[in-house]
């Protein structure tokens, strides 16, 4: 089993972490900003093209879609999938220190589960290897 | 809300929960088929990784999925409250992955990876409220 990761690949999951959220809230700020977009207003959604809040989001949205395609080149989908879910206490702490929202109780018990949620996978192997999938790593079995 | 419109709703999150479900693990069984793409980087350098997974059938299927999903999703939201949505659908997947991680992927989920999945769904739903 491999069980330790390199720094770079720490990196690459803080990386998905933080543009999906960053991303994200770009989006959430730049939308604000352009309008709300219904049917009979669907032009506004070329207009939201030339917003520097959703220009930069869309940016960070690409970088994570390429960190999380990388992540899960060496790592179980099981393993990032709540490795990266801390990525919605960077989201509600954006909301609380940025957007100046409110976080109820119970979003901090949401903020407390997924932190242990990350705890619980941070703990454990990137990837479970079975003899199978050995053979597929080595190029003698199909998947 | 009446039985159709119950049935409307539930249908919608259920569906674009599948459609992510399904997209995430094709797009997982494509980059495990194409390797460790650092490895691949210093073997074929940046182009020739971006070729070797873009030409990989199950993460371009994976990828056709989420895109569907996006879709999929703007429907689910059009029919069903946000705070209702959004929490059921992240919550749904992530429970989904799981079982599809251990049915499809054969990943060793053991109890410390199901604990987690249930935390962040439990939180994630906690988080819209």
């Amino acid at each position: 089993m491999k069980h330790a990761l390199r720094p770079s690949q720490y990196g690459v999951l803080i990386a998905i972490m933080l543009t999906a959220s960053v991303g994200d809230s770009l989006l959430s700020r730049g939308m604000e900003q352009v309008g709300a977009v219904d049917m009979h207003h669907l032009g506004l959604l070329w207009h939201a093209l030339f917003n520097p809040y959703v220009d930069a989001g869309i940016l960070l949205l690409i970088g994570f879609f390429a960190c999380y395609t990388t992540a899960l080149s060496w790592a179980d989908l099981t393993f990032v999938m709540p490795a990266t879910a801390f990525g919605y206490v960077v989201i509600a702490l954006i909301g609380k220190f940025w957007l100046h929202e409110h976080l109820s109780l119970s979003r901090w018990a949401g903020i407390a589960m997924i932190v242990c949620a990350v705890g619980f996978v941070a703990g454990g192997p990137s990837r479970t290897e079975h003899e199978e999938l050995v053979q597929v790593d080595a190029g003698v079995a199909p998947l | 809300m009446n039985g159709q419109s119950l049935v409307t709703v539930w249908g919608s999150i259920a569906f674009v929960s599948a459609l992510a479900v399904v997209g995430e693990v094709l797009i997982a069984a494509g980059m495990r088929q194409v390797g460790d793409l650092d490895e691949v980087r210093a073997r074929r350098g940046l182009l020739g990784t971006i070729g070797a997974v873009l030409s990989n059938a199950k993460f371009v299927m994976g990828a056709l999925c989420m895109a569907l999903n996006f879709f999929a999703m703007l429907f689910a939201l059009s029919v069903a409250d946000l705070s209702l949505a959004a929490p059921a659908i992240a919550a749904l997947t992530y429970i989904g992955n799981a079982f599809a991680a251990k049915i499809f992927l054969r990943e060793n989920v053991d109890g410390r990876r199901w604990l987690a999945t249930m935390f962040v769904a439990f939180g994630v739903a906690l988080l819209s409220r």
